[in-house]
């Protein structure tokens, strides 16, 4: 019995997923991407926390982060709405407010946010702001808010390009043309004076996108890029993005509530819960062989247009945690129909992220054979 | 552009011809309701002389006796065109815009309104300019600082500036200042005395409307602030004094100019409590004379040229609007 709660925790070095079976097969690989795969970690995100003090309490709304990602590689981060996944994004960004002199307000970020081995978290500010756009960019969720409604298409991706490149206003407008048109918004030249409210959903999306490429950033991370599209209009986003990914040899985050989205774009998944990783591994494996019951959970509430119309869906049952008073132990037993199976641990103790053997991490109480029996008998038939 | 203009200015038309017909209704017809006859009207303009062929001749000269409708057209004609006015024994003629004839202090409105407007104009845009200023400056610099001894100290005092009312500010000024001589000084015969002589009214006037503007700057400016845009050009690696006004404050500039539109053109028909205290002879102090003196005319005019104001600062804001916010549709 407490052979099994002795797993040894995790080391304290940073540890690499084994890239097994991650590749998804049929998807074209940019030449050059290659050697880079086991080159350095482009992205070390270790330990991150970021925590909102507010009068009720401390948010923790991202506690104990890891992750790494390459050039030319892409992560998926999935979970519901306030698992962290924004919070995440904004943090690598430095987008959080910094709490006042007396350190009131604003996010406590601790932990270490390595981008191309330099720390973001403990750079002053003005070394975010060069950063951001030039060598970060971000794709936000509504492109309609997004944009200012004052400024042309045109002149917010040129402003865009104009913070980090000295260069005229003709050149900039230039080039925002050429981003456009590689977005491909049709007619970019008559386009590029457009105003954003003249622009559809999807070609406000693809704005941003040419918004956040145009000083060609090594990471690029899209916050729900695909939430406010219609489903045709987000598999043309997603593909772009890919396209793009490639020809830009960058590394991608994208984030998302819907496992879908990203089953096909991402290298990796991280499903998040609670503010922390609850299974993390190649994009394949989670999809396909999902350990976590929380993850089980977001498949099964998944509609599919390749089931029987009849077939109900799964809702997991309950809300999300509160970020004050997260549950003890495992944040999710309230909600996990297996809590039982492990006993008072999952009640008690916080499970570690511990490698299932096959190159994905899971933190759940559950033995690895147990499961993968769980889901087998009784989660697979179901999707 | 143009045609949107065109439209609104002759829809602007029609609404003071609107105006026009409630304030005569208001001072010619209400009377009549409550009991008022075309002679005791009469007596009212002529005042204590109760002669009756005098009484005959006025009511004659201002048609008080005519249907209604035809007093009215007449009214509005004159406006337009100019009207004359006899008595049987002599015409007076009434240049257009003729809004009638005062009969306490025998003049006629319109160039006495003329005279009157440049002291109106002056206290508007010396306290406009103010009151914008150090309003949407000190209600920046709170949202920026938010929780700061500067955002609560310039909170405070708005808060104060919103409470407290022009003859009690006024009257204080005047004090600290030891008696500042405050009387009207034609900008063009002396454009420093001018200034001079009505900064402190100017103060006084601004010292309300900057409180207010300072608390809508900082609400906008920080809900601006919290915009979805903001934070992309945060994203974009924008300089964070560039985002501030490039991006917060434009957006949160447009509603209070809009305001700030509709408030001057209120002070431009007088600013009737700020004139009496200082006896700044503007539109205010005339309307307040001539209502304590039963002088419709005047009251017409002023409240006629008021409303002309506000009009015009309606149609000044709306296509300032379009220009500013290209989502405004020119339908």
């Amino acid at each position: 019995m407490s052979g099994r709660h002795s797993r040894p925790n995790q080391p304290s070095n940073w540890f690499q997923p084994a890239r097994v079976a991650s590749e998804p097969e049929g998807r074209p690989q940019p030449r050059g991407a290659e050697p880079e795969r086991d080159g350095p970690a482009f992205l070390e995100v270790r330990d991150l926390n970021v925590h909102f003090p507010t009068e009720d309490g401390l948010v923790k709304a991202v506690d104990g982060l890891s992750f790494t990602l390459r050039r030319g590689q892409t992560l998926g981060i999935v979970g519901e709405s306030g698992s962290g996944k924004s919070v995440t994004s904004l943090a690598l960004l430095g987008l959080h407010k910094r709490p006042d002199k007396r350190g009131r307000g604003g996010a406590r970020i601790r932990g270490e946010i390595r981008l191309d081995g330099e720390d973001l978290v403990a750079a002053p500010p003005e070394r975010l702001e060069t950063l951001r756009g030039e060598k970060l960019a971000m794709v936000f969720q509504d492109p309609m808010s997004a944009m200012h409604p004052y400024y042309t298409v045109g002149e917010q991706i040129a402003e865009a390009f104009l913070v980090h490149n000295r260069a005229s206003k003709a050149v900039a407008r230039k080039r925002a043309i050429e981003m456009l048109d590689r977005v491909g918004i049709p007619q970019p030249d008559a386009r590029v004076d457009d105003f954003p409210h003249q622009f559809s959903g999807g070609m406000r999306q693809r704005a941003m996108i040419a918004m956040a490429l145009v000083c060609n950033p090594q990471l690029l991370i899209a916050d729900e890029p695909t939430t406010a599209l219609d489903v045709t209009v987000q598999a043309q986003i997603l593909d772009l993005m890919r396209d793009l990914q490639q020809e830009f040899n960058s590394a991608l985050i994208v984030i998302t509530h819907d496992l879908g989205v990203v089953a096909e774009l991402a290298d990796d998944i991280m499903v998040m819960y609670a503010g922390k990783a609850v299974e993390y591994g190649p994009a394949k494996a989670v999809f396909t062989d999902p350990e976590h019951p929380y993850t089980w959970g977001l498949l099964g509430s998944m509609p599919r247009l390749d089931r029987a119309v009849q077939e109900r869906l799964l809702p997991i049952p309950g809300n999300p945690p509160s970020l004050i008073n997260v549950p003890s132990g495992c944040a999710f037993h309230p909600r996990c129909g297996y809590a039982q199976m492990a006993g008072g641990h999952c009640r008690n103790e916080v499970p570690q992220l511990v490698d299932n053997g096959q190159g994905t991490l899971v933190s759940c109480h559950l033995w690895p054979q147990q499961r993968r029996g769980l889901f087998a008998e009784h989660i697979a038939p179901k999707l | 552009m143009l045609t949107y203009i065109v439209r609104r200015l002759l829809a602007a038309v029609g609404l003071l011809l609107v105006v026009t017909l409630i304030t005569f209704w208001i001072f010619y017809i209400l009377p009549l309701w409550a009991g008022q006859t075309p002679q005791s009207l009469a007596a009212a303009y002529v005042g204590k002389q109760q002669d009756p062929l005098a009484l005959r001749a006025v009511v004659d000269r201002f048609g008080f006796d005519k249907p209604l409708f035809a007093q009215y057209f007449d009214y509005v004609i004159g406006i337009v065109h100019g009207r004359t006015y006899s008595d049987g024994v002599s015409l007076i003629h009434c240049n257009a815009p003729c809004f009638g004839y005062s009969f306490k202090n025998y003049e006629q409105v319109w160039p006495t309104l003329l005279s009157r407007a440049p002291v109106t104009v002056s206290i508007a845009l010396g306290a406009g300019v103010l009151w914008l200023v150090f309003g949407v400056l000190s209600g920046v610099i709170s949202a920026v600082r938010k929780g700061s001894i500067a955002d609560r100290v310039s909170m405070g005092i708005a808060l104060a500036g919103v409470a407290l009312p022009v003859y009690f500010v006024g009257p204080l000024l005047e004090a600290l200042t030891g008696r500042w001589n405050t009387t009207y000084v034609p900008f063009l015969s002396n454009p420093f005395q001018w200034a001079q002589h009505l900064s402190i009214p100017w103060v006084a006037l601004a010292f309300g409307y900057a409180a207010l503007y300072a608390r809508m700057t900082r609400a906008g400016m920080l809900d601006a602030l919290n915009e979805d845009f903001v934070r992309t050009a945060r994203a974009k690696g924008v300089r964070e004094r560039k985002v501030l006004y490039r991006h917060a404050l434009r957006s949160a500039l447009t509603p209070i100019i809009t305001i700030f539109g509709m408030d001057l053109g209120a002070v431009l028909g007088g600013a009737v409590l700020l004139e009496v205290t200082f006896s700044l002879p503007g539109l205010g102090l005339l309307a307040i004379n001539s209502i304590q003196q039963d002088d419709f005319p005047v009251v017409m005019g002023v409240t006629l040229l008021a409303a002309f104001f506000i009009v015009v600062a309606n149609i000044v804001v709306d296509v300032f609007y379009a220009v500013v916010d290209p989502r405004v549709r020119l339908a």
